[in-house]
């Protein structure tokens, strides 16, 4: 806050002059004091932003910081992990993710995730893993099946690769495409929010530059939260950026929450400034 | 400010749309699924109690009729017939033990490394030997045991003049052993991620070493337990060892000589068992079998847990 130009909003964020902040518009998620504990041992403490409808919100840190747990909190895979405990409050719209007024898989089906390593399911055909999501929650109809399918693999920057081979194994793509395959598959069950874990750190720069451009399209259909580890991506691609830092004990903690532009060009600070320059981490 | 999902706001997109239609139908099949889920929890609860009834009965059974036999000489004497005029069991099941030991000993030593290395042999190759081979170790556990007695008896007795003995006992076991050891294995190995023996062979080790030091140990709790799943059987095979071991009153090491074995000792008892002191011979020993194939299990299960804690 040493900027001269940051005025106070309503919502209690920042804005300067000429950094739009994104949290500002629709809110897609809001976090309030998440904390998570293995064993009793704290990874992540305290942690409240927004996520910004239609966004993508950047989570950057060092190793260790609590990235992934963080986000593996925001669609519950929590529950499935021994000894894992989550504490605070998720909001997807007006309803506590963690409440008992909705069902962990309808959770799971609003909130979507890929992950760091392309993980097509083994034994399915193209197809077959794309519209998975939908299949096993239901739903029977060919043509609803047929046209998810293909509108999820479109948004996925798939479709023209694969459409003449839908029926062919998974493990038949390159890996840049199987990762565009998850998110296609991701896509298909139509979440509101989607987690991604390092999408690219497994692919070439290619590949890589396929999804960063892919992500800057599919902002306009999910709301998007993203782990990466690499600085120009989080720049390039992010509206609004999360650092977390390892405090004394070890847990994660919330150093700064602002617009991307903010953060790289004027963070408020001091141990931000050090990690994007590459000073620690 | 406006807290938005998404849905409502613009009704003609087809993305809006379909979310609705999809998350309308999941929402719809979770009551079902909640039933289906309760269903299924009471089937499984059912069969636990079916299974679990069934197995205390036994041990109750067991423990209220041989227990009261069991003492020091039933391990460290060899049976006596039974007279009428005797009140109490006097002799033991020494030389049953010790069969079983030489018996199941033999066996174990053959079956062990046999099976695993045929195991991890099935895990890396694809051919149609391998198929041939897998397929083979199917139909071999589903035949009922007493026909390896009965090939074991042909193929050695009758054909090669062999006699009696503990070794002939051990090989019959054997081949009871190795197909489950097999298949166990296989499965244990190929759980072991490609990417770890590709690690090892891009270090420069060759395949042997990558298969022992590196593979092996990282498939080792389901080794034990493969190892485990076929000495449980065989400890307790009574049909194969009827044809091939003769039979034993002293005990002896020998693999050579006449043999018995536990289960021939229940076998016995309850086939001769006449006077109720016969049938304490079987009582006895069926209780001392239970109680070590539980030990045994319950032993591999810690060093299991023990192998796995090791690693993180
Ligand atoms: N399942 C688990 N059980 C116990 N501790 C865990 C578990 N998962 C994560 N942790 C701990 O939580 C802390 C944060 O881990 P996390 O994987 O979230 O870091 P990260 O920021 O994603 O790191 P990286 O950038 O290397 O992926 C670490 O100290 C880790 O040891
Ligand atoms: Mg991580």
């Amino acid at each position: 806050m040493d900027s001269a130009i940051t005025v106070p909003t309503p919502s209690g964020a920042m804005t300067t002059g000429d950094v739009e902040d994104p949290r500002l518009g629709a809110i897609a998620m809001r976090l309030k004091d998440v904390s998570v504990s293995f064993h009793g041992r704290m990874a992540v403490r305290d942690v409240s932003f927004e996520v910004p409808d239609k966004r993508v919100t950047a989570l950057i840190g060092p190793s260790g910081s609590g990235k992934t747990t963080l986000l593996r909190a925001l669609n519950r895979l929590h529950d499935v992990t021994r000894g894992a405990k989550v504490e605070g409050e998720i909001l997807l719209g007006n309803t506590n993710l963690y409440s008992r007024e909705i069902h962990p898989t309808l959770t799971r089906m609003r909130v979507g995730m890929v992950f760091q390593r392309p993980n097509p399911f083994p034994t399915m055909s193209i197809f077959d893993n794309v519209v998975s999501g939908l299949r096993f929650n239901g739903v029977r109809k060919r043509a609803v099946l047929n046209e998810a399918a293909e509108s999820a693999l479109i948004a996925a920057a798939l479709w023209d690769r694969v459409k003449d081979r839908l029926k062919m194994h998974a493990s038949s793509l390159s890996g840049g495409e199987q990762q565009r395959l998850c998110i296609a598959r991701a896509l298909a069950v139509e979440p509101e929010v989607l987690l991604m874990d390092e999408p690219t750190s497994a692919l070439d720069p290619v590949s890589t530059q396929r999804i960063e451009e892919l992500l800057s399209e599919l902002k306009a259909r999910v709301s998007i939260v993203i782990v990466t580890h690499n600085m120009q991506q989080a720049a390039r691609i992010s509206d609004l950026c999360v650092f977390l830092l390892m405090g004394d004990d070890g847990a994660g903690e919330q150093i700064e929450v602002a617009p991307t532009q903010k953060l790289f060009t004027d963070p408020t600070d001091r141990r931000t400034l050090d990690y994007i320059q590459g000073r620690f981490g | 400010m406006s807290v938005t999902t998404g849905i409502g706001e613009l009704p003609a997109d087809p993305i809006l749309e379909r979310r609705a239609l999809i998350q309308s139908i999941a929402r719809g099949s979770l009551a079902r699924r909640a039933v289906v889920s309760r269903l299924m929890l009471g089937v499984c609860g059912l069969a636990f109690l079916a299974a679990s009834t069934v197995l205390v009965w036994i041990v109750y059974l067991l423990v209220a009729k041989g227990f009261h036999w069991i003492s020091i000489n039933f391990f460290t004497q060899d049976p006596l017939t039974p007279t009428v005029f005797q009140q109490n069991l006097l002799g033991g099941i020494r030389n049953a033990i010790r069969g079983s030991i030489v018996i199941d000993g033999i066996a174990l030593v053959i079956a062990i490394p046999v099976g695993i290395v045929a195991g991890h042999l099935l895990a890396v190759s694809e051919n149609v030997f391998a198929n041939a081979v897998r397929s083979t170790a199917e139909v071999m556990t589903g035949l009922p045991s007493i026909l390896f007695g009965i090939f074991v008896y042909e193929f050695m007795i009758i054909r090669f003049h062999s006699h009696f003995s503990g070794f002939l006992g051990g090989l019959a076991l054997t081949m009871i052993m190795v197909p489950v050891i097999m298949k166990a294995s296989e499965i244990s190995f190929r759980a072991v991620p490609a990417s770890i023996r590709e690690a090892g062979l891009s270090l420069g080790l060759s395949k042997g070493v990558v298969a022992t030091r590196i593979v092996t140990p990282a498939a080792a709790p389901g080794l034990l337990t493969a190892v485990l799943l076929a000495t449980s059987r065989a400890v307790g095979e009574t049909a194969p060892l009827i044809w091939v071991i003769g039979n034993n009153y002293v005990a002896t090491w020998s693999p050579y000589k006449q043999q018995t074995a536990i289960p021939i000792a229940i076998y016995n008892g309850i086939l001769n068992g006449a006077s109720p002191l016969q049938q304490a011979y079987a009582w006895g020993s069926a209780l001392f079998l239970v109680a070590v194939v539980l030990c045994m299990n319950l032993g591999s299960r810690l060093l299991a847990a023990f192998l796995r804690r090791e690693r993180h």
